[in-house]
């Protein structure tokens, strides 16, 4: 039940929305605005979602008042932002407080371009497509810094040093775990990564389980990507118990609503790329198995989108677990976690990818080893989660509010 | 040799290397950063400036009084039951602590006898608003570090001890219930088995805050050897309550200066060991907290045990119908949750008091802020106002 659109991977999505509206220009402008509704949307669902699910971690019900179980708060609150005075402070430099959340929200929104949401589906195939992503995203801590040095509020510049020293020191050891990746597809079109963990072994192919340098190579890209957004427990440049709201304390209205539009974009982004470079992007993870076409019978260009956002979501959920579970870290412990930690061992990563490229790649041998592996980190998780955590009595029900 | 007579310091007439030069020019300098009154961890309307050096916090000079509502020369003007709410507004988030205090005092001036089960239900709802007083100082302290979650679960358990003493009195934060001699009202019928099963109910979940907050890694690494309060030092600051004991020091009013029916109550005064934290800095300050917790349940539970059972217990019987101390003066005080809260009482032999003073235990700790954020990070200043666990209620009074 596949639609019949070829796989143009090698031509990116103006051809695809060509095919569909038979207008080169009209592809262009349709390529562009995908991605642009997409994060609106996307923004809406996860904020109600972070909602909903920290309401569900505290013991709440969250917005529960506008629309059905709350549905429409997400609108509501758009509605608001839309309609609030767009105040700039008086001794604000108002060039480059203006110019903050929008450097911000293009930079985020700019990565979306290269991201491969499907066989048939990616804005543009570059073939230096994760260079550009990383690349892109790092473009925010301007914003940021110009947010935080146009509010003239020593809080804003506070966070905006914060942010800056942060997302550049994480930018290294993300970007060696993005090499990881790089290496063992050995391009940097990001459609061609994917493409080179498809195959009918299905989740075996996935980079994640095909080295064990690329288990430390996805831990570490996840623990710098959380950093790079700003969640917790590295949301240091907005802490809000520090710093009031850190950079955008100035910031109201439609202003506020682009840069937490951009970090819900950005959130979702990473998240991507994650699933892009470790665990196969729209591949499906199910193998072919004799006569069973599993592989084949839930791949194509509508089922990858589903894949991809499966992979990636659940991602976002792990960013929105984590933040509502953890506190923050302090400045030096984040520098010392990101110099003295994760730096080494991503160069760890790098150079053990480097020799088990050249030796043990595609051996029965190396998969072995690295099945091994995991299944002790899997058995070593389920141990921690269910055996060693201590046991709770569990409370009686009371009712104390009776008369 | 005769000697040189010049205008300025020979170092400065020199000329400087320009080493020397760039780096005068770049100098950086401190700044002065306002935190509060309005900031989120200033735990209501304290301000404390700021000097920074970049992040380092060189000097903490917290200034007062933005909650001042002149309650020692208020009370001046009033009978003595009609203090009792006043009391109730300085520390808020413990104001049955506080009519004890001052009800003691009061007492003790006029040589009161209370009955005995009225001791009784007395201690019960002290020890429940303890619980939820350190509900509330734990719960803030880990929004103070960026953790979220435990203020919500703590405040879903503080609620139920809201809604007892709702029940017991119909006020959720100012109950006005601890009168000189008595109380206002006796405990409705089964109230002491909610009490009971509250006390069931929370035990496990007082073990939730520690598998969610305090044993947890970032948590330990962020309030570890922070703000460090050395045993004399605090002796010396007059600090009371769980920032003493945080610094490793045995004093429980409730033990040491015994009131109401304290001696006959089995508890232990809490102190942190060395090998959880170290001794003084803001973990030993939670970790007391924490503890404290189990042993008001313990208090609770022997009380609800002891309690004797009056028929038509009238607890107003014992409040005088009109308060009248004789002439001299008093110093009453109790163990609240933030440390020692005394009343002064000086009495012309009226009823209306002709001075109160009030000793505020979180005011004596706030004092040692400037000694303790000297040299930490801004962060770290938050923890310690956090660990200190102040409220602004009772400190500007």
């Amino acid at each position: 039940m596949q639609p019949s659109i070829q796989p143009v991977w090698n031509k990116g999505l103006e051809s695809f929305s060509e095919s569909l509206t038979g207008n080169p220009v009209l592809g262009w402008v349709i390529a562009s605005a995908f991605p642009l509704v997409f994060v609106a949307l996307f923004a809406l669902v996860a904020v109600y979602a972070e909602r909903k699910i920290s309401a569900f971690m505290q013991d709440r019900l969250g917005p529960m008042e506008v629309g059905k179980w709350g549905l429409l708060q997400t609108i509501a609150d758009i509605l608001k932002l839309i309609q609030k005075e767009d105040i700039v402070p008086k001794a604000a430099d108002k060039f480059i407080f203006v110019i903050g959340p929008i450097i911000i929200f293009v930079s985020s929104f700019a990565a979306y371009a290269v991201l491969p949401f499907s066989s048939a589906f990616a804005g543009s195939s570059l073939n230096v497509g994760i260079f550009y992503a990383i690349s892109i995203t790092a473009l925010e801590v301007v914003g940021i810094l110009a947010c935080g040095w146009g509010s003239n509020n020593k809080w804003a510049l506070y966070g905006a040093v914060r942010a800056a020293a942060q997302i550049v020191s994480y930018e290294i050891p993300a970007g060696l775990a993005v090499l990881v990746g790089v290496m063992m597809a050995g391009t940097l079109d990001m459609q061609k990564i994917v493409m080179a963990q498809g195959g009918d072994a299905g989740i075996l192919n996935f980079f994640v389980f095909q080295s064990p340098f690329a288990w430390l190579a996805f831990v570490i890209y996840f623990i710098a990507s959380l950093a790079e957004c700003n969640r917790a427990p590295f949301d240091l440049p907005e802490a809000d118990s520090e710093l009031v709201a850190g950079f955008f304390t100035e910031y109201g209205g439609m202003k506020f609503a682009f840069i937490f539009l951009a970090e819900y974009g950005n959130m979702f982004a990473v998240s991507v790329i994650l699933s892009v470079l470790f665990l196969g992007g729209w591949q499906s993870p199910f193998p072919n198995v004799g006569g069973v076409m599993l592989h084949d019978w839930t791949s194509g260009p509508v089922w990858g989108i589903g894949w991809i956002m499966i992979k990636s979501l659940s991602f976002v959920f792990v960013q929105i677990w984590l933040r509502w579970t953890l506190p923050r870290l302090r400045v030096d412990q984040l520098m010392y976690l990101c110099w003295k930690v994760l730096t080494p061992f991503a160069f760890v990563a790098v150079l053990g990818t480097a020799v088990w490229e050249l030796y043990f790649r595609q051996s029965s041998v190396s998969v072995l080893v690295c099945w091994i592996i995991g299944g002790l980190a899997v058995l070593f998780g389920f141990y921690k989660m269910f055996i060693a955590k201590g046991e709770t009595p569990k409370s009686p029900k009371i009712i104390i509010a009776q008369r | 040799m005769p000697e040189l007579i010049l205008e300025k310091p020979l170092a400065e007439l020199l000329p400087v290397p320009s080493g020397a030069l760039v780096e005068k020019q770049l100098k950086t300098e401190e700044m002065v950063l306002n935190m509060g009154p309005q900031h989120p961890s200033t735990h209501g309307v304290l301000r404390v400036e700021l000097l920074t050096d970049g992040e380092v916090v060189s000097k903490a000079t917290p200034y007062l009084g933005y909650l001042h509502r002149c309650f020692e020369k208020h009370a001046e003007a009033l009978d003595y039951p009609m203090i009792i709410p006043y009391t109730d507004r300085m520390d808020y988030i413990a104001s049955m602590n506080n009519d004890l205090a001052f009800c003691l005092a009061v007492e003790k001036l006029m040589k009161l006898e209370v009955p005995r089960r009225t001791e009784f239900m007395r201690v019960i709802v002290v020890e429940l608003n303890r619980i939820a007083s350190h509900l509330v100082a734990i719960g803030t302290y880990g929004l103070d570090i960026g953790a979220f979650t435990p203020l919500l679960f703590t405040f879903r358990d503080r609620e139920h001890i809201l809604s007892l003493l709702e029940w017991l009195c119909g006020a959720r934060m100012l109950y006005n219930y601890i009168w000189v001699g008595g109380t206002s009202h006796d405990f409705p019928p089964k109230f002491k088995e909610r009490v009971g099963e509250f006390v069931r109910y929370f035990k496990p979940k007082a073990d939730e805050i520690y598998r969610l907050l305090t044993n947890n890694e970032i948590f330990i690494q962020r309030t570890r050897g922070i703000g460090v309060l050395p045993a004399d030092v605090a002796i010396n600051y007059g600090c009371s309550g769980p920032m003493l004991r945080g610094s490793g020091v045995k004093w429980d009013l409730r033990r040491d200066d015994p009131y109401s029916v304290y001696p006959e109550l089995e508890f232990d005064v809490v102190v942190p060991t060395a090998d959880e934290c170290v001794i003084g800095d803001c973990l030993a300050r939670h970790i007391v907290r924490a503890k404290e917790i189990y042993e008001s349940l313990k208090i609770i539970e022997q009380c609800l045990d002891k309690m004797p059972e009056v028929e038509n217990f009238d607890p107003q019987a014992a409040v005088p119908k009109r308060v009248k101390p004789p002439k001299g003066d008093v110093y009453g005080r109790a163990e609240n949750p933030r440390g020692e809260l005394g009343f002064y009482i000086i009495s012309e032999g009226n009823t209306k008091p002709f001075r109160v003073k009030a000793r505020s235990s979180c005011f004596v700790n706030l004092s040692t802020l400037p000694e303790l954020a000297k040299g930490q990070l801004i962060s770290d200043v938050v923890a310690i106002i956090g660990s200190i666990d102040i409220v602004l209620g009772e400190i500007d009074r």
